[in-house]
């Protein structure tokens, strides 16, 4: 590697007050993996320093923007100020296909108390109850998901009574969400009071049988650009049953009825880990991490699923896909290595997207400099080991821990302990995740909650030929001649999950990184002037 | 040429053809928004000032949100610091966080400026943030500290178009200088409009010879070049000894008919230093533009450049000549009060009849505004503030507009009524070049004529079902 990354990060943390250089310090790691396998410690999903421009957003963009937004049929009233209502009103990013026109998709709509001083002095409870009604008159859905923005914790409005009153009162679902912006440290917060609350309110409520085998959730995928109808569609021609996606192109009675399948997969570790776990406890389903983005790491989950359910049909169409997709990616893969092969790239996006798009960059033979999350936490760094050794902070705290037990008459265990036993193999990650460090080479950068400072002196000193984040980094980034590439909304492009969205990915950054707009910046006129004759050396 | 202006607008005189749509049920919840919260137009003004860092004291997820609708906006940078509240400090104040988040911000941006737009969430505490603003600059007066500027925006009291006056008048009260010289300049304060008006602004006043200072002035640090270096604060904004010197100004134009009572930076300036304020409509349309024009001749002294005139002669030439395409169509005007006002003037104009007149403002003013422009629409013209995206579409659904005129919400309507969407205001996020969208002046309204009709022809040719190439 070109740049020492030691000097690197001393050089990125240089232009803070002391107390924030040590902080930042700690949370900038050069990666080296351990004869044991074991990695640096990082510190992770700790509060951003006030000042520093960080990516992160809130615990209201994690829960309602992130987890259960892409729902479609489960109508979103925000009860607040209107800032956070329109900031999250989803629209492209998240896809989703309702099965015949007369199905409701409510994810265009942006519903909100849009509370006044009024509500504020007095309180706005009576409002929220109000906006439920008219809401269940407008649309009458199926469940009525209210989300409370920082006023609402502070001047005491009890959501959640309310709720429970409307519930009644409309015979409906209705439930709450506690995911005041101030909570935890970052989206992360939100994500995991998101799971809480499904999994109170939603989990178990619709005992639809299945006569299918090889029954599934999709814990974490969120059909950006389209993604999890890829997935989808691999499932089918697997002969996977897929009961219900955790929240991508989902609808509530799917979700309700989540607890029949026999497998959790999941594909973002950070914003459903909880789930999974939860849902394990109570109903005895275990769960497998997966990946789906990169062509081999798509036909390495499905070979991992088909060997939990052990079936010699399932493991044979799970072959017979993998040998239909591959050969188109192999062609790709060889056109985008010849124009793409050696070119860098770094990766500072959620809480798993900056580790598993890496398989996609080295796929094209393109090497990762440097990565990190913007909300992931230790685990998700150094692997689900680290657990027991996570520090609880105040922020982590104040989110509610569910106590699970397996219920009375649910519970059922999918799998033997011998067989559990069997599925321990580390490669096949059964109920376990490895994290991103591990995967990285020696002497790359691993950064968590990189800074707009950090990220522009990572720029200057590497020049990597692509950086991925979101769009509030897009145009910095740009700005530096740099061409970035959002890994939240995929710039509207996509899908890049499954072995048609690497192809995808593969002709989009071969565009990207190919392009020739920055050799235009200088007119003919502003070019330097040739370079003087080289003195002659002179002699000894 | 005024005679010609008042025969095109007599044209929409005779028409009384339309009938108040009925009555539709008033809603409580406010379903899919026409604003956006206060400390978003706080933020924008603070860019667009030379050297500053806009800076919200609340959660660090309204910065986040405000950022990516900026920037997907003006696909520009747009960096805003937060002081970034935690659970503890909504409970036992934010001071600290604010403090260090100053300090961070001056470590890492040597900035010459950091305006402090309050949130909902300190607002709801109560927070002094004024005093606390104060008392961070006194104690650093030694050290080498950056000018800070505080603004109260809760987003619970007024939208992003209020959060942008209250700010423009916060960095002149905390700016302009008592005892200024007279300094000849004229004081542009053009409220929330796009980096392309501002531009075009800066350039009418040159060619009036009269020295300008336009606040914010976001035209290159919100549309700047690629560049080589980056530049952590882009390089343009107004500059701040500009703003210490407002006091001193031959005079002052703020636009926006819905802010004409409303104590503004203008109003401040009037009343504290004696800066004479001209406030005017938005200049969209030739009335509105001419008034504008009008104002600048008499404190330039000096005859309306003759380029200008000929904009403004061939903008008349358009209207005739494109007169048959537009006259008696019906179009929803939504968006920011005062963008809404000068395109219903336009319309008025030009004899699209501008049925539905819709924002998520509540000046109070929409409504007298509107008359005071379109005069020859009362009864076919309906107006409504404080009104969101889907009782704008029902309304549609019941007026059978021909066209929409607005920002990029405003899409699925037109998708449902299978109508054209002129874009226009913010945001544009379907559309690249929102912050080049030229709205002002008799130029801005040269190229919303074109798009107008042409947008109309489109649909006609489109929806044709012979397809002539010939329209």
């Amino acid at each position: 590697m070109a740049h020492d990354a030691h000097e690197v990060k001393k050089e990125m943390v240089a232009i803070y007050p002391k107390k924030l250089g040590k902080k930042r310090a700690e949370q900038i790691v050069v990666t080296e993996l351990g004869p044991d396998g074991s990695v640096p410690e990082i510190k992770a999903n700790v509060r951003s320093s006030p000042g520093i421009i960080t990516q992160r957003g809130c615990a209201y963009a994690g829960c309602k923007g992130v987890v259960i937004g892409p729902s479609r049929d489960i109508l979103s009233i925000v009860h607040g100020p209107i800032g956070c209502s329109f900031y999250a009103w989803l629209t492209r990013r998240n896809q989703t296909r309702p099965p015949s026109d007369s199905d409701p998709n409510f994810i265009t709509y942006c519903l909100s108390t849009d509370m006044t001083e009024q509500e504020i002095v007095f309180g706005g409870e009576k409002k929220l109850k109000a906006a439920i009604k008219e809401a269940y008159d407008v649309f009458h859905p199926k469940a009525i998901a209210v989300f409370s923005t920082c006023p609402v914790g502070l001047i005491g409005d009890d959501v959640h009574a309310v709720a429970r009153q409307m519930k009644e009162e409309l015979g409906i679902n209705v439930f709450a969400f506690s995911c005041e912006g101030y909570r935890g440290v970052s989206q992360s917060a939100g994500h995991h009071i998101a799971n809480n609350q499904l999994f109170k309110h939603v989990i178990g409520l619709n005992e639809l049988a299945h006569e299918d085998k090889f029954t599934i959730n999709l814990l974490g995928e969120y059909n950006i650009g389209g993604d999890a109808f890829v997935i989808e569609d691999l499932f089918r021609r697997c002969g996977i049953k897929l009961i219900a996606t955790f929240s991508g192109n989902s609808d509530y009675d799917s979700m309700a009825n989540s607890h029949t399948a026999d497998l959790n997969l999941v594909m973002c570790h950070r914003s459903i880990n909880y789930m999974a776990e939860m849902m394990e406890k109570k109903f005895g389903i275990p769960w497998l991490k997966i990946n789906f983005i990169g062509a081999a790491a798509t036909a390495k989950s499905l070979r991992k699923i088909a060997e939990y359910f052990d079936d010699a049909e399932l493991k044979a169409k799970v072959e017979t896909v993998i040998a239909e997709e591959m050969p188109k990616v192999d062609v790709a893969q060889k056109d985008v290595k010849s124009r793409c092969q050696g070119k860098t790239a770094m990766l500072f996006v959620g809480g798993s997207r900056a580790h598993h798009y890496q398989v996609l960059f080295k796929e094209m033979g393109m090497e990762i400099v440097a990565a990190g999350y913007e909300f992931g936490h230790r685990d998700d760094y150094e692997g689900r080991k680290v657990l027991p050794t996570i520090k609880v902070d105040a922020d982590s705290k104040n989110i509610e821990e569910i106590e699970v037990r397996p219920d009375e008459t649910r519970y059922v265990p999918r799998l033997s302990q011998e067989r559990k036993a069997q599925l321990a193999d580390p490669e096949l990650e059964f109920q376990d995740y490895v994290g991103m460090m591990p995967e990285m080479e020696d002497g790359t950068l691993v950064i968590d909650d990189i800074s707009h400072h950090e990220t522009e002196r990572l720029i200057e000193l590497y020049k990597p030929s692509i950086f991925c984040a979101g769009i509030k980094e897009k145009y910095a980034v740009q700005k530096m001649g740099i061409p970035c590439k959002q890994l939240h909304s995929y710039d509207y492009g996509g899908p890049y999950a499954g072995f048609e969205g690497a192809i995808n990915f593969y002709r989009e950054i071969d565009r990207m990184v190919n392009m020739k707009v920055w050799s235009l910046v200088k007119a003919p006129w502003q070019t330097l002037a040739p370079q003087p004759e080289p003195a002659p050396v002179a002699a000894d | 040429m005024s005679a010609d202006t008042s025969a095109v607008t007599n044209m929409t005189a005779s028409l009384n053809i339309l009938q108040k749509p009925a009555a539709l049920p008033s809603y409580v919840s406010t379903r899919n928004a026409c604003k956006l919260c206060a400390p978003l137009g706080a933020s924008l003004v603070f860019r667009g000032i030379e050297g500053a860092v806009p800076f919200l004291h609340g959660s660090q997820g309204c910065a986040t949100y405000m950022r990516r609708y900026i920037i997907s906006h003006f696909r520009e940078p747009m960096d805003i610091a937060a002081s970034g509240f935690s659970e503890s400090s909504a409970i036992f104040g934010g001071g600290e966080n604010l403090r260090r988040g100053l300090q961070n911000v001056t470590a890492q941006y040597k900035p010459s400026m950091i305006g402090v737009a309050t949130t909902c969430l300190c607002e709801t505490i109560g927070e002094d943030v004024a005093a606390m603003v104060r008392e961070y600059q006194e104690a650093q007066i030694d050290l080498p500290t950056p000018q800070l500027v505080h603004v109260s925006t809760p987003s619970y009291s007024g939208t992003h178009v209020d959060g942008f006056h209250a700010a423009v008048r916060s960095v002149v009260a905390t700016l302009a200088t008592p005892e200024p010289e007279p300094s000849h300049h004229v004081n542009l304060l053009p409220g929330m409009v796009s980096a392309a008006d501002i531009r075009y602004l800066k350039e009418i006043a040159e060619d009036f010879e009269l020295s300008s200072i336009v606040l914010p002035d976001y035209s290159e640090t919100l549309d700047g070049p690629a560049l080589d270096a980056y530049e952590k604060i882009p390089a343009g904004g107004t500059p701040i000894q500009g703003i210490r010197s407002a006091a001193g100004a031959r005079a002052s134009i703020e636009f926006g008919r819905s802010i004409r009572q409303r104590d503004t930076a203008a109003a401040f300036l009037e009343s504290t230093f004696g800066v004479r304020a001209h406030r005017l409509g938005l200049p969209i349309g030739i009335n509105e533009t001419d008034r504008f024009f009008s104002t600048l001749k008499d404190i330039a002294d000096r005859p309306v450049p003759r380029q200008h005139e000929m904009e403004r002669e061939r903008l008349i030439d358009s209207y005739v000549d494109g007169h048959k395409y537009v006259f008696g169509k019906r179009a929803i005007v939504y968006g920011e009060e005062d963008l809404v006002v000068g395109l219903a003037a336009l319309l008025a104009e030009i004899g699209i009849i501008p049925v539905l007149c819709a924002s998520g403002g509540k000046s109070g003013a929409l409504r007298q505004s509107i008359a005071e422009v379109a005069p020859s629409s009362p009864g076919v013209t309906e107006v409504c503030d404080y009104t969101d995206f889907m009782s704008i579409g029902e309304k549609a659904k019941l007026l059978k507009p021909d066209l929409l005129i607005g920002n990029s919400k405003g899409y699925g309507i037109a998708r449902d009524l299978g109508i054209p969407l002129v874009r226009v205001g913010f945001p544009i996020h379907d559309r690249i070049g929102g912050q080049r969208i030229l709205h002002l002046g008799y130029r801005g309204t040269q190229q919303l004529f074109d798009r107008i009709v042409n947008a109309l022809l489109e649909h006609k040719q489109q929806t044709s079902e012979i397809g002539y190439s010939y329209m």
